[in-house]
């Protein structure tokens, strides 16, 4: 932990600080649907994000980043760790503090199709939230805010009436995007909010949340499974496997300069606009192992170019290789 | 809308019409009539018999016959039920109130026992509770309606006395007592029939439930800070409810038909006990009515289900 303290020595007091973060799901099987076993989706997480920063993370898909985006606003239950917000203790929160919780950190979902309800108005929607925390007093104040989220997301007033089904990817995700903002959150988890659309639409979605971050100061876990959408938007990165972060750095630093060979995997992959640079190509071999059985050791050995004895007895700490420079590796 | 439903009408004229002609050869293909017993009756001369015949039309084609029933369905002549001496209409329209107010009932009991258990269970999988309901909704609907009537007959009826077990209209009470006769001979009939559609209810409901509270906007709804219960009954069960409404309601005919087992255990006189005495005395014209009535409610209960659909879910549009 004391190097992860000196990385923030220069960043102000985090906004929200996340220590050994778990989230085990049971698994269930037989006649009975008894507990036979668990999936340790998240296994030991730590990182932190300062007020107004964007913090991406990234990994393949099911290594875990969604299920810690939700534990952060105990969407899950997380099954250990350490959560606070503002210096605040997220785990004790219950009832309604849990509740007023949400004025403060908000989540916008992958597929704009499935994370609004289709039976409501796009104005019910957004204006539920402003309701739940007594944000409008009046009828015209309340239609007042959501004709005004609607601007400021780029949509219109008379959107307001009409429901999700009628609208584009893109839009629904403006809605989305409109639905957050309205509790005027201090972070956002922005759970893959540009995967499920076209390039295009991509482009307009990551410029629309980068203003916005302007605007209101908003900070930003930005999740993905794509290096590339998050190089662009992120100040500082973490690269999850199976669980578990294995690489921390600031976003320049971890592009010109990956540690963890599974970083320097997943960059490889990553296209250069400069046809001049030319990378070599890493394929790890194998697939993704479940996170049902992982691999001892370090969870990444069974695929790592470098692996060695050690790897499969000894879970490497997440340690400083250069100032704010984090990895976990036995050898780099 | 009330150019859809029009359309929906006129398209149901063509199935109806198809519906009722093989109904009708099928009764008239099966073997027996309704004068077969003045056939074997010795005190009827051959000549009366023969003229009886001729006058109902019983040698004509059965094309010609089926258009003489057509025609005279069409002008609000239902035939004449050579077993009850009666028009069939007033027959038909005599009998409906009981079935509607027995199977009615039960469907509120069903719909108000497996909602609540359904979306609890649902909520709270593989929980004790969820485990409990499972196992009384699988026995619920294993156990068929002719058995467990019985069973409430005998212990309701017959050992301990409390409970009525044949359905009367002709109740010689008046006021309050006649009502409260009315419901006791009903609780039963009642019982049996609820419990048995509540064991599909609870099933299909819990399923409904799970299915939509894993999706987005759901979690959505929780990070809004919502509380729990809200969640559940707005954006859960509202959403749920879409496809369980529409299974009510394409289930209705065949719980009209799965009350004729009900209504003759318990000697209800609806219209399902009347088709079966129809059915054992070879009385044609009810059966045939009594049949085309069904046939109506499939129709009928097809249409609302349709319309309750696009109602309740606004990406539906009645085109
Ligand atoms: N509700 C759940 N029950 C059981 N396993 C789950 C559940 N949610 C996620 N998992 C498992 O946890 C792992 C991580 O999932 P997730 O966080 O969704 O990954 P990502 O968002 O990185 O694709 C996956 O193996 C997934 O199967
Ligand atoms: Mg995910």
């Amino acid at each position: 932990m004391s190097a992860l303290a000196a990385t923030d020595a220069t960043a102000p007091q985090p906004l929200l600080s996340v220590r050994d973060l778990t989230k085990a799901f049971p698994i269930r099987g037989g006649l009975l649907k008894r507990e036979i076993g668990s999936v340790r989706a998240v296994d030991g997480v730590n990182f932190e994000i300062g007020p107004s920063e964007t913090f991406g993370l990234v990994g393949e898909s099911g290594c875990g980043k969604s299920t810690t985006g939700r534990c952060v606003l105990r969407l899950i239950e997380p099954s250990s760790g350490e959560l606070r917000f503002e210096g605040k203790d997220v785990m004790s929160l219950s009832g309604d503090r849990l509740r007023a919780l949400r004025r403060d950190i908000q989540i916008i979902f992958q597929d704009p199709y499935a994370s609004l309800n289709p039976r409501m108005t796009v104005g019910a929607i957004i204006g539920e939230a402003l309701t739940i925390h007594g944000l409008a007093t009046s009828r015209p104040q309340y239609e007042a805010r959501i004709v005004h989220l609607l601007e400021t997301v780029g949509l219109q007033a008379d959107h307001m009436t009409r429901y999700p089904h009628e609208f584009s990817g893109g839009q629904r995700q403006r809605i989305g995007i409109a639905r957050a903002l309205a509790v005027e959150p201090k972070l956002i988890i922005c759970d893959e909010p540009v995967s499920a659309l076209d390039v295009s639409i991509q482009a307009q979605v990551i410029n629309l949340l980068e203003d916005l971050q302007q605007r209101f100061g908003i900070a930003y876990l930005f999740v993905a499974h794509d290096l590339s959408v998050v190089e662009h938007i992120s100040r500082r990165v973490a690269v999850m496997y199976l669980g578990r972060i294995v690489e921390t750095a600031a976003s320049r630093q971890l592009y010109s300069t990956p540690k963890h060979p599974y970083t320097e995997a997943l960059l490889s992959a990553v296209p250069i606009p400069d046809p001049s640079v030319k990378r070599k190509r890493i394929r790890l071999k194998g697939e993704v192992p479940s996170p049902i059985n992982p691999p001892s050791g370090c969870h990444f050995h069974s695929r790592c170019p470098l692996a060695k004895d050690i790897c499969s007895t000894e879970v490497p700490k997440l340690k400083e290789s250069a100032p704010g420079h984090l990895v976990a590796c036995h050898f780099r | 809308m009330g150019n859809y439903l029009l359309r929906r009408l006129i398209v149901a004229v063509p199935s109806l019409l198809g519906i009722s002609l093989i109904l009708f050869v099928l009764l008239a293909l099966a073997p027996g009539d309704p004068f077969g017993e003045l056939a074997s009756n010795p005190n009827i001369p051959p000549e009366v018999r023969e003229a009886l015949r001729v006058k109902f039309g019983m040698d004509d084609p059965i094309l010609v016959r089926y258009l003489h029933w057509l025609v005279a369905m069409v002008h609000g002549d239902w035939g004449f039920s050579f077993a009850s001496r009666v028009n069939v209409d007033t027959l038909i329209l005599q009998r409906i109130p009981t079935t509607l107010y027995v199977v009615g009932t039960a469907q509120l009991l069903a719909l108000a026992v497996a909602l609540p258990i359904g979306v609890l269970a649902a909520t709270r999988p593989y929980s004790i509770f969820d485990q409990i309901a499972n196992t009384f909704a699988f026995i619920g609907f294993s156990l068929p309606t002719f058995f467990t009537g019985l069973l409430l007959i005998l212990i309701f009826s017959v050992n301990l006395g409390w409970l009525p077990f044949v359905y009367r209209t002709d109740i010689h009470a008046t006021g309050w007592l006649w009502y409260w006769e009315n419901i006791k001979q009903a609780i039963m009939p009642v019982t049996v029939l609820g419990l048995y559609q509540a064991a599909s209810y609870t099933r299909y409901i819990r399923s409904a439930v799970l299915d939509v509270i894993k999706l987005d906007y759901v979690t959505t709804a929780r990070a809004k800070g919502l509380d729990e219960s809200k969640v559940i009954v707005k954006h859960v069960v509202r959403n749920a409810l879409i496809p369980v409404v529409t299974l009510v309601a394409l289930q209705m005919p065949t719980v009209f038909g799965g009350a004729i087992v009900t209504e003759q255990i318990f000697r209800v006189p609806g219209i399902g006990s009347l088709l079966i005495s129809a059915i054992l005395a070879n009385d044609t014209p009810v059966i045939m009515a009594v049949t085309f009535v069904f046939a109506c409610l499939v129709v009928l209960f097809n249409l609302i289900a349709d319309i309750l659909y696009g109602w309740l879910d606004p990406r539906i549009s009645f085109r």
